[in-house]
Formats: structure tokens, sequence, C-alpha cells
């Protein structure tokens, strides 16, 4: 920005903001055709609508808005594709509506199975690469620190700016998609420095050091984070060291699941809180919280909505499985086929890994059922007749009964295995108590 | 009752207050066929918000509740105004992309936190809303 720009927007009128470049404007009066011309509209009237004084060159865009909500959502790609929209940055697509590797894994048809594919048709039109995934960052796009970026999808947001340092707003469905083809958004919120500080603590030094080992922990963490801390920027403390990136990734999808946690630090383990002091910004945090275990307790028994023993399928991989939390698996695969149907989630480029590397038949030898391109909380893949999902994400443990109708039981990673192997529930207490 | 509030999207709606108990996400919250309240886990799950002015403290949850927004404005099942505690940019992006394409619009304000304690008993009143480019007015009669 220019002083004479600067000037300029202190200056303006509400309906004259954001000042925009004479790159932008030409943009916007339709110079360089019609679709970044309505992009560039939808973005200016929400930068206006979030009080923005200008936009900020986007490095990259992740879309959300391919997943098939009804008729509008295709209406619009295609609007987009009819005015001969293309990306303007590098520009991945999250989840659609089906498993286009594996046709007949979701239970759709007719009209709703020909929008959903027509709607994962026309981003692809629109010059986006086909990840198909929700964990994009772990296929490949993975922003540099600092970078700004443009993501949709709640969980991906958050590990692009916790985990990664790269700096983007949560775009919904439309923004982000605005934003690739405009390759600008409103410079606000999580691009600016002054709002990625941590204003509240959360201290975690009085949690069993044992737990804080288990994966089984983070998602529980992330539920208790984002219904505690919400939008506020929160730095954990006395996480360890080897916090891994898959026990991040699964803290920041039950946060951003729980409530709107767009960005979290953690002291000594995320690119932005080398220490305490740093993650602050060296300002005193507004509130510093300590979890208790009995509280964390609550939260973890909060995330199962039935006491049974009787489950019907169990599901993994929301965010999507990743490689390393493939091997965990393998690693704890039983010898006999498993009693009830057995879902693993993830990106096609993880699925076709395992397919190159011949590890794939292991898992089918057992009858783990490995979904790619969607999940079973997005579109109909969980048994018709069925009514409990066993999980350990905390993010389907959160969406499973609404988007469903399955009730859920919440475990480990080894509980969902031994209780997929025996049919029934069974779950190690021990570190909860 | 008379509240005043900042403008988010313009416009004109009228209908009975809902005031959402808890915030919802839209998605996963609200069926985008029926515009009724899907989670079950929600104190007001099963009521329909379409017609209804939907005052609520804030949006939670998924940013795909943009998307919801625009098919609740297509199914014709959307409220008739939508009234925030706090300004949400997730479902007016619902609203905005439903101009773009032709479909019907709603306004939405933002009345702050302490507008929204005035009305959070309001559950039912007859609601008048007005968003203009700069000022925004909810009118509510208890009948």
């Amino acid at each position: 920005m220019t002083t004479l720009d600067a000037m300029h927007a202190v200056t303006a009128t509400p309906e004259s903001t954001p000042t925009l470049s004479g790159d932008e404007r030409a943009v916007l009066e339709g110079e360089r055709g019609p679709a970044p011309q309505l992009a560039m509209r939808v973005v200016v009237r929400m930068a206006r609508i979030l009080g923005a004084r200008e936009l900020v060159p986007v490095a990259s865009a992740h879309i959300d808005g391919c997943l098939y909500h009804g008729d509008g959502g295709v209406e619009f790609a295609e609007r987009l594709v009819s005015l001969g929209g293309k990306v303007g940055v590098p520009t991945t697509l999250n989840v659609g509506a089906l498993d286009l590797l594996n046709p007949r894994r979701v239970r759709s048809a007719g009209h709703r199975r020909e929008m959903a594919l027509r709607q994962m048709r026309a981003y692809e039109a629109l010059g986006c690469r086909p990840t198909w995934t929700c964990a994009p960052y772990q296929a490949g796009h993975r922003p540099a620190g600092g970078q700004d970026v443009a993501w949709g999808e709640s969980n991906a947001v958050v590990f692009a700016n916790s985990v990664l340092g790269a700096r983007t707003n949560r775009y919904g469905d439309f923004m982000d998609i605005c934003c690739a083809l405009a390759g600008r958004a409103p410079r606000t919120g999580l691009h600016l420095e002054e709002n990625r500080r941590a204003t509240v603590v959360v201290d975690t030094r009085a949690i069993n050091p044992a737990l804080k080992e288990r994966d089984v922990f983070y998602p529980v963490l992330g539920t208790w984070l984002g219904a505690t801390v919400d939008e506020r920027v929160a730095v954990v403390t006395g996480l360890p060291e080897t916090a891994t990136e898959d026990q991040l990734k699964a803290m920041g999808a039950a946060s951003a699941s729980s409530g709107a946690v767009g960005l979290f630090h953690v002291e000594g383990v995320t690119p932005e809180a080398p220490d305490l002091a740093a993650a602050l910004g060296g300002k005193m945090p507004e509130a510093i919280l300590t979890p208790r275990a009995r509280e964390l307790r609550r939260v973890r028994d909060a995330l199962s909505t039935t006491g049974t023993f009787e489950i019907d399928a169990v599901a993994l991989g929301s965010p999507h499985f990743s490689r390393d939390e493939f091997s965990l698996l393998e690693a704890l695969l039983p010898r006999e086929p498993f009693r009830i149907p057995f879902y693993v989630c993830t990106g096609r480029a993880e699925y076709e890994r395992l397919e190159t590397s011949g590890r794939l038949r292991r898992f089918e030898e057992v009858g783990v059922e490995i979904v790619a391109d969607t999940c079973v909380v997005v579109a109909p893949i969980l048994p018709a007749r069925g009514s409990v999902l066993m999980t350990n994400s905390g993010k389907f443990a959160h969406y499973t009964p609404a988007t469903t109708g399955y009730d859920v039981v919440y475990g480990s990673l080894e509980d969902c295995v031994r209780s997929a192997a025996t049919g029934r529930v069974i779950r190690d207490e021990g570190l909860w108590n | 009752m008379e509240l005043s509030g900042a403008p988010v999207h313009a416009g004109e709606g009228r209908g009975r207050l809902l005031v959402l108990e808890r915030p919802l996400s839209f998605w996963g919250g609200v069926d985008p066929e029926t515009g009724r309240v899907s989670d079950p886990r929600h104190p007001q799950y099963g009521v329909s918000l379409g017609g209804r002015i939907l005052v609520m403290e804030r949006a939670i949850g998924s940013s795909s509740s943009s998307a919801i927004m625009l098919e609740l404005l297509r199914n014709d099942v959307a409220p008739a105004a939508i009234v925030l505690g706090s300004t949400d940019a997730i479902l007016v992006l619902g609203v905005l992309v439903a101009e773009e394409l032709g479909y019907a619009s709603i306004p939405l304000i933002d009345v702050g936190s302490d507008g929204f304690e005035r009305i959070r008993d309001g559950n039912g009143g007859h609601g008048h809303v007005r968003a203009g480019a700069r000022e925004a007015i909810l009118r509510v009669s208890m009948s």
C-alpha cells in the first residue's frame, strides 16, 4: 500500500471501501472477463461487510464448495464455468459427495448423484486440481509460513494457520472459489499480524504426561478448546514437543467443529510460538485457562452419544487419513477379518500410494473399506440399517449424529480396531481415570 | 420495541421471531430442503426457520453453512431475515451468491451482544427488519 493509498483509505466513506488497486478495479469493471468480475464483486462486497480496507493477493486456494448440498451450489459453479472462469492461483479441491474411484461406495442415485457429479466436474473445469481431500496439506499443498492463502474447510483452515503458519480466514463455500478466481481476499482477520497473537493461554501442564503422548487425547483437547475459546486465539502450553502433525491435525479439526477456531498455537511446537512470549506478541494474556483431567474426561465422554456396547461400524479418517496413520493402523490389524464394516476415509493420493506399494491388499484382507474422494459424514456410505458408529475422530463424533442419524462411540485407534474385531465396544479407560 | 443495528446485508423482512436458544451451525444443523433444525442435539430440533426472523447470538460451525443458506433461499424455506449478535461472514455469503443467481434475498443485521440480550426472550413476537446501506432497524411487537 502506498502512502497515498493509505491516506485515501483513512478518509474513504464506507461505501468506497475497500481501496482497490488499479488492477483490482480493472477486474471489478470486467476488463478481464465476466467470471473474474463476478468473483471480484463477491470478494469486494465481503471485504466491505468485514470492514477490510484493502484486498490481499493470495498464493493458493483450497475449495470446500465442491461438495453437493443442493442444486444452487451446482448452478453457481456451472455459472462460473459458462462465464469462462479459470482459477488464477494453484487450487486444490476438498471432498465431493461421491467416491469417483469406487462409484458403488456411495448410495446415491438419480438426480442427487447426477448433480453431485456435475458439481465436481464444474470445479475441475474451473482449473482446480482434483485432489478431493480435506487434508490437502498432506497431499502436497503446503503453503509457506507467512504466505496469504484463501482456504475453505474448517480443519484445513486451522491446520494451514496453526501448523504451517500460513494466513487464511475461514472461507466459506463460494468465497473460496471467488478468491481463487479473483486471486484476492479481503485483508482482514487472520491475514493481519495483530490478529494472530494469542490472547488466551491454555496451560495443560497438570494433565498426565502419558495421556498427552496418546493420539486419543488430541481430539478431546481440541473439542474442549473449540467450546471454550471459540474464535479467540489460544496458545497451548505443556504439550510434548513430540506432538505429531497428525495429532495437531486431529486437535484442530475437533476444535473447529465445536467452535469457530481458525488458529491456535502450541508453545515450542507450532511456527508462530517458539515460546510463550512470542505467541502472545509480548502482551499479557486476557485469560489463563487450566483444563483439569476431570473436565477433559467429561468432554471425552460427551463425544459419545450412547453407552451401548453394540456397534454397527467403525469409521476413521476425519480429517482424511495420512500415510503415517495408515502405518499405525497397519501395525494394529488383526489376523481375522473385522466383524463389522470398517471404513477409512482418505484422499486419492494416499489411496493410490497404498495401491502402488501393494499395501492395499493387507487392509482389504481384513475387510477395511477405503473411502476416497469423500467421507462417511458427507455421503450415504454407512450401512443403511445400522445405528451406532465408533470412531477415533472428534470431528466425526461431532457431526455423525446430525448427518447420518447414527449414534457415536468415541475411542482411540486401538479401541476402534479391537472393537471392530469383536463387534463390541472395548475401550481403554486407564489413562482417563 | 425497536432495536437499531448495523446492516450486514440490505433488505426488508417480516415474520415471527425465532430466537435460537443456542448457536447453530447451518451445515449439519439445518435441513436445506425443509428449513428445519436437523441437529438432534440442538434444543430447537425440528423447528422450521422458514419465514421467521431468525435471531441468533452468533453463527458457528462449518464454513459450508453458506451453501446451506443458498439452498434455503433457492428452496423458499429461508428465514425472512437474520438478526445476529455479532457479524458473521458465512451466512451472508450465501445471500450474496443467491443474489448473483437471481434468487430471493433477505436482510441480515448485527444488533450486537447487548441488542441480542434485549430480544433473547422475544421468541414468537412479530418482527420487522429494515436494513439500508448505513442503518438497520428491528421492530418487535409482542402479541
